[in-house]
């Protein structure tokens, strides 16, 4: 019995769990949503049927997974981490030997109605399970080199998958997951500056064994690495992406051209502008205004979380809030760097505004998460 | 587990503490991010707003013009010529393949042509341009100026492409360029950009294909601007590349139109070259085609004319023909066994008619014999029982080496295609190739330039150059690269006793003047023009015992295909010589009736400045020659036009 169940008597029942819900995250996720919505009418050209309705379909289904999420007693999903984590790792494998290829990945199984991506299943799964592992913890044990070990295991054997697939972006974001819960969690700094050490190794690594039998990353991986390291030198090629991309945006100056009136997008100028760039466009049309007005909104999404996970007192659904939120602040992190010239292309979505079906239903499944740990804390 | 509230406490505090150090962490990466937005959009905003103003930055590659090639003289052979065409970018176009379809309805496009440019359009990325129509009417292409309000996307211009203005003098030599296929990228390693633009084009054969890398030049660059329609607003930047570098070949344009037109519907090849340069002033094969044809993209219904033709208008027999050489090589096996010492000039060969050796008998070309022959003589009238006599006493390898000497045997680097090494047989050599050993009638027929012997004209006329100076010349095509000369290389000398070579010389003198010469209808008159040479008839059947008693059948009565080869090596002047010429008739019989004239004919024109003067020529074949010279089918020297004759 732990911490949880005791207190049960006090957790709010029936339909009056929807009042205990964290609603001003409610309303922030569906502004950051339909700010999406409109990006996407606008880069169709004024067309709702190409990617915006489609995409508020989605999110609808979405906003219903993410309730029926919320009503469910927090324990509950406490208890389902190791077979949620267990049926996304084979899921992953089913993947890595059977999925569909697309985009030169195996990255999908296709259900008939739905292409299942385990990829994107596995990033709440996940933090599920260490959120789990470590409420199972004794916290004196928390720096143990074996207890250590295990979560390292958890977050790494899933990577590796990820990454076979190859999935670049994915990977980055399961491995920094990890590592936010396990630095929640208490575990020692060293370890996490001894990982630092061995990152800067690699990538040194990863320089000078390159064009070696032994390199390590596809040479399509090493060619965004040298267009984000100098875009300029195959202006019509592989640096075409970021460089259009930083007109767009540059272009959009304080206040934007006007809602529809961005004309990278409008000639087509912007590489993937409805999923991966979706931001550009934003930045074009609504200026620097709009871009940083994005960018608060995401930093209040992830504020509430924090706040929510500091005012809740059971382990388990501390962590998972901060997992669900480190997560979604990763996405947004990798996601803009790229988009704004400061890292490497990777393929990353903007969570809530890139379109693409599974990666919205995952998120609202993590706030819905969220939204169950927050209606069933301890009071 | 049960933890104590104290426990409980403590690892609370852990998890808040860690819990603002994420959230401080996460605070710093959002403010980053907040600076490097307003960086970007505040200000850097004029420079990139500038670059994004209207429209956005295209880069375009120049192409550059392709060098000339043009004659000894500084005639064009293979120049540019302005192409109007029709580019459409999918991008600027929106709905490509309605654009494509008004436009075929505008300007003449095949719907074949239509299907293949739709396809290529939406192959590529949408901004590049794709040329769809090219080679347009001046008419058809101000229409589509007239009309392009309505076609979005297209935009009409003006480039320059490869044009032949001698077409077929110059098809074998010169070649013609294509657009680059995917075998011409194979094993390239780092191709030049130019080779990805759509369409364009290289060379494929001749000096266009081995002189590419000259001729080609290097692309320049534009920056443009281009609005939301897609229609180029201004150039911003411009960075002219290198136009190609011109050629110019050793050949005489004149000449070689005069031997073109000479050889006529013959399958033959004709070949000048000057006996102390090497230069090759002349280098004919007929039947020739249009390059043109080629660059334009060539019909099916051409090509298969041409493919289906028994004289093969493709092959450049010059370079690629390999015939045997028939009694043309006999200098070869003279000058070998004089060098050998196993005959003397003045050497005596009694001339039965036949020869026998281990008890085969090998004929001379003469029933009845030609009785006690001298060198002289056996040039002259060409006896082949002399031969037989004096190769089986010096041996194949000796034979072999002499003919390697004189060029034989070689591949000569000058940059056309397919150029053959020919053959110059060795014990050795059967040895590899057939697995056998030489036998004593291989070396009989090689004597007289038969069996295993092969030779191009090209190598003819090498072999006759170097008899005729007595150094080792080798054959150039190429005179000027970029207007300057290129040096010419010093030929060493052949290492063959003076005395030999005038022997074998004056047998060639007695061949084309003598009374008795197989070419003395095809003599020259003007003391100043004297022509030496040697005339051959290569069989390209074997004669059976029973047709030699029964009589030899005459090429006349044989099928085309069956006759023998004529052929004929001379040069001229006879005291200082200055040109060497190999005239190789297919199938045309006897060397001294086929191939003599036309030798002397070619010869004359590259003597001269004009046409052969009448008064070289014999006075009794004046009134034929004057009237052959008329019907040449020349090219007019104002118009360019070569006239059309229909045969009556």
């Amino acid at each position: 019995m732990s911490f949880l169940e005791y207190r049960l008597k006090q957790a709010p029942t029936g339909l009056r769990k929807v009042l205990y819900m964290n609603w001003p995250l409610v309303v922030l996720v569906t502004a950051v949503a339909s700010v999406g919505f409109l990006m996407l009418y606008s880069i169709a050209g004024g067309d709702l049927d190409e990617w915006a309705r489609p995409q508020m379909e989605r999110f609808g289904v979405g906003m219903v997974l993410m309730f029926i999420v919320a009503m469910v007693p927090i324990w509950f999903w406490r208890n389902m981490a190791g077979v949620a984590y267990l049926v996304a790792f084979i899921l992953l494998l089913i993947v890595e030997f059977f999925g569909d290829v697309g985009m030169g990945a195996q990255r999908w199984i296709d259900l008939g109605f739905i292409r299942l991506q385990p990829s994107e299943m596995m990033k709440f799964t996940l933090v599920m399970i260490l959120a789990a592992y470590y409420d199972w913890l004794d916290p004196k044990l928390v720096s143990r080199p074996l207890y250590v070990l295990i979560p390292v295991l958890l977050t790494v054997a899933p990577t590796v998958l990820v990454l076979m697939q190859p999935n670049l972006g994915t990977s980055i974001l399961l491995l920094l997951a990890g590592a936010a819960i396990m630095f929640a969690a208490g575990v020692s700094l060293w370890y996490f500056g001894a990982v630092l050490a061995l990152v800067v190794s690699v990538v040194v690594g990863v320089f000078t064994l390159r064009g070696t039998p032994w390199q390590f990353l596809h040479d399509y991986q090493y060619t965004r690495i040298d267009t984000f390291l100098n875009p300029g030198a195959d202006p019509l090629g592989a640096g075409y992406n970021i460089i259009q991309a930083q007109i767009a945006l540059g272009s959009g100056g304080w206040s934007g051209k006007g809602f529809m009136q961005g004309t990278q997008s409008r000639l087509n100028f912007l590489p993937e502008k409805h999923t991966d760039f979706i931001f550009t466009t934003l930045a074009e049309e609504f200026g620097f205004i709009g871009a940083f007005s994005l960018l608060t909104l995401y930093a209040l999404i992830i504020g509430f979380c924090l706040v929510a996970a500091l005012q809740n007192r059971d382990r388990f659904s501390s962590l998972l809030i901060l997992g669900v939120a480190a997560n979604f602040f990763f996405y947004i992190a990798v996601n803009l760097s790229m988009v704004m010239g400061m890292a490497p292309v990777v393929g990353v979505p903007l969570p809530l505004l890139s379109y693409g079906g599974s990666a919205m239903l995952v998120l609202l499944v993590g706030f819905g998460l969220v939204q169950s740990a927050h209606v069933h804390r301890p009071r | 587990m049960r933890r104590t509230a104290r426990e409980t406490e403590e690892t609370a505090r852990t998890l808040t503490r860690r819990t603002l150090m994420l959230g401080g962490a996460m605070t710093a990466m959002v403010a980053i991010l907040g600076v490097r937005m307003r960086y970007l959009q505040v200000d850097q905003a004029d420079q990139f707003k500038l670059l994004a103003e209207e429209n956005r930055i295209n880069i375009r590659l120049i192409p550059p013009e392709r060098g000339l090639i043009q004659d000894r003289n500084g005639k064009i052979i293979a120049g540019n010529e302005q192409n109007y065409r029709v580019v459409i970018t999918r991008e600027a176009a929106g709905d490509a393949e309605l654009v494509l379809r008004r436009l075929a309805g505008v300007i003449p496009m095949t719907p074949e042509e239509l299907e293949r440019a739709i396809e290529e359009v939406n192959a590529l990325r949408a901004f590049v341009p794709v040329t769809v129509a090219e080679r347009l009417s001046w008419e058809d292409f101000s229409k589509v100026a007239l009309n392009a309000p309505a076609l979005p996307g297209i935009v009409p211009e003006v480039g320059l492409s490869r044009r032949y203005p001698l077409d077929r003098d110059f098809a074998h030599v010169v070649g013609y360029v294509g657009p680059v296929s995917d075998k011409d990228l194979e094993g390239l390693a780092e191709p030049d950009p130019l080779l990805r633009i759509p369409k364009f084009q290289i060379g494929k054969i001749g000096v266009e294909k081995w002189m590419e890398d000259t001729l080609r030049g290097k692309a320049g660059t534009k920056r443009i601007e281009v609005n939301s329609a897609g229609r180029v607003m201004r150039e911003l930047e411009r960075q002219e590349g290198d136009p190609g570098t011109d050629i110019r070949l050793t050949i005489d344009a004149d000449v070689q139109n005069f031997a073109q037109a000479r050889l006529g519907e013959e399958s033959a090849a004709a070949v000048v070259m000057d006996v102390t340069t090497g230069d090759l002033v002349c280098i004919a094969s007929s039947p020739s085609f249009d390059p043109n044809l080629f660059v334009r993209g060539i019909s099916h219904t051409d090509y298969n004319a041409l493919m289906e033709n028994d004289h093969r208008p493709l092959a450049n027999k010059t370079v690629s023909g390999a015939y045997p050489p028939g009694s043309t090589f006999k200098m070869v096996t003279a000058l070998a066994a004089l060098e050998a010492g196993v005959a003397t000039p003045d050497t005596r060969v009694r001339c039965p008619g036949f020869i026998e050796f281990g008890g085969r008998r090998f004929h001379c070309w003469k029933r009845g014999g030609h009785g006690t022959v001298s060198l002289e003589r056996s040039l002259s009238e060409s006896c082949d029982v002399y031969y037989y006599d004096i190769a089986q006493k010096v041996g194949i390898d000796k034979i072999a080496e002499m003919g390697r000497r004189l060029g034989l045997g070689q591949r000569f680097d000058i940059p056309m295609s397919a150029i053959t090494e020919g053959i110059m047989p060795n014990k050795q050599w059967k040895l590899e190739r057939h697995k056998a050993d030489w036998r004593i009638g291989d070396t009989i027929n090689a004597s007289i330039g038969q069996g295993y012997v092969l030779s191009s004209p090209l190598q003819l006329a090498v072999m006759t150059a170097r008899l005729a100076s007595g150094r080792a010349v080798s054959p150039r095509l190429v005179r000027m690269v970029n207007d300057q000369e290129l040096p010419v290389p010093e030929a060493p000398p052949l290492d063959i006793p003076a005395d030999h070579l005038a022997a074998v010389r004056q047998g060639m003198y007695e061949v084309v003047n003598g009374d008795t010469g197989t070419a003395k209808s095809s003599r020259i008159v003007d003391p100043t023009l004297i022509m030496a040479g040697k005339t051959g008839t290569s069989q390209v059947r074997n004669i059976s015992a029973a047709e030699r008693e029964a009589g030899v059948i005459s090429n006349e009565d044989l099928p085309w295909n069956r006759r023998d080869h004529a052929l004929f090596v001379g040069y001229a002047p006879y005291d200082a010589p200055r040109y060497a010429i190999a005239v190789v008739v297919e199938h045309g019989g006897g060397g001294s009736t086929a191939a003599a004239p036309i030798a002397r004919d070619i010869l004359l024109r590259a003597l001269s400045d004009g046409l052969p003067p009448l008064e070289a020529y014999p006075s009794s074949q004046r009134g034929r020659i004057e009237s052959m010279l008329n019907e040449l089918p020349l090219r007019d020297p104002v118009t360019g036009m070569t006239p059309v004759r229909t045969r009556a």
